[in-house]
């Protein structure tokens, strides 16, 4: 190898990557804690009432940005074990078991809000349509990849088992995302899309995107801190 | 080829062929993952006759009465092209308005009235101030005007 994909390649070593975790960690925590303040005060005093759910709506600022989350981890996890998989890279198979904890955290905060939102302007806590499905299996699918590498001692083999089933349940999230157009379902479609922009008020949408960024710098710091227990658990600190 | 770049390959062709393959089956049980039929689909005959199944659609504006023992509520269900009319005896949700979404699961009667047992708001995706949504009604009803003098 040339010099120049070692240096390319310099924090995929586990002994490299914990002072580097560490600092990532210091920034985005108090990031994460400034932007959940900005985020709530946005949400809860700024933005006006809804003219159709009155401030029921309110849990939108938390709904939302955890349902993004639990998808989007779950792409990066899925991401970490295929590499790790592919190119039996420690550090990565370190990443993807790091992540799973707050991605089923997220998915459980989506369904738990989702539900307390559903029970006064759905009329029901739970429904079995698509939308609501589908992420359900997503919170399984990371129970299922956390209860499988726990199960199995030898952390090569449980990372690797783990990694088959990421890769598998990757399907599950262009699933849960374009289910509310594939099908009829209760769950109404997207408010905000990259192709066709935002159908809420503007400073509703900056309340849940404030939101959205406190909650991915909250994943960071938290994946940041598992990583290094991790690393150090396997004795390559 | 190294193997790691074989190994990548195959991680890449399983989950294509993975994700084919779930394509293939929810085509398949297409029919089974709608949550509700429009009632364009129960007039064509598409739902599930004798058996329980959901409407879903938009409650027609001043279609709603309320019976005169004060639970029994009936109510028109559209999807702008057909519609379908509904009885039910409890209580409605918030939401449940006139002019909104609406999904209610029972039977189709032999009379062609849906037989709900229960019905539920269906809210759509717009979110803004009620001022805002006053102004949108306002402008609404000065198109429809306009329109309308313009059509005599």
């Amino acid at each position: 190898m040339s010099a120049r994909s070692i240096h390319w390649f310099w924090y995929a070593s586990p002994q490299t990557f914990y002072p580097l975790a560490g600092a990532i960690g210091r920034l985005a925590a108090p990031a994460a804690a400034v932007l959940a303040l900005v985020g709530l005060y946005i949400g809860l005093f700024v933005a006006p009432t809804d003219a159709q759910q009155g401030e029921a709506y309110r849990i939108i600022f938390i709904h939302v940005p955890a349902a993004w989350m639990s998808m989007f981890l779950y792409v990066v996890m899925a991401f970490w074990a295929a590499i790790g998989l592919a190119f039996n890279t420690r550090l990565s198979a370190m990443m993807a078991r790091a992540l799973a904890p707050t991605g089923a955290l997220f998915t459980f905060i989506a369904l738990w809000t989702g539900s307390l939102w559903g029970k006064p302007t759905w009329g029901t806590y739970w429904v079995w349509d698509a939308r609501l499905t589908s992420e359900l299996i997503l919170l399984f699918l990371y129970l299922g990849f956390m209860a499988l590498q726990a199960s199995i001692d030898d952390t090569r083999r449980a990372d690797r088992a783990g990694a088959l089933l990421a890769i598998v349940g990757v399907v599950n999230v262009p699933i849960i995302y374009y289910s509310v157009q594939w099908w009829n379902t209760l769950h109404q479609g997207a408010s905000v899309s990259l192709k066709s922009g935002s159908s809420m008020a503007p400073i509703m949408l900056w309340g849940m995107l404030v939101m959205a960024l406190a909650f991915w710098m909250y994943s960071i710091a938290v994946a940041m801190a598992r990583v290094r227990c991790i690393i150090r658990e396997r004795g390559e600190a | 080829m190294k193997p790691r770049h074989k190994r990548l390959a195959a991680i890449a062709i399983g989950v294509a062929a993975l994700g084919i393959v779930v394509a293939l089956v929810l085509r398949a049980f297409n029919e089974n993952l709608v949550f509700f039929f429009t009632p364009s689909q129960v007039v064509a005959h598409e739902a599930p006759e004798g058996r329980t199944f959901r409407i879903g659609g938009m409650v027609e504006k001043g279609s709603v009465k309320r019976q005169a023992d004060g639970v029994t509520v009936q109510f028109t269900v559209t999807d702008t092209a057909k519609t379908l009319p509904v009885s039910y005896r409890g209580p409605l949700p918030d939401l449940f308005r006139e002019g909104k979404g609406v999904v209610a699961q029972g039977k189709l009667g032999p009379d062609g009235v849906f037989r709900a047992s229960e019905v539920l708001a269906k809210h759509d995706e717009n979110y803004m101030p009620p001022e805002a949504a006053e102004a949108v009604k306002k402008a609404q009803q000065t198109a429809e005007k306009t329109s309308r003098t313009l059509a005599k």
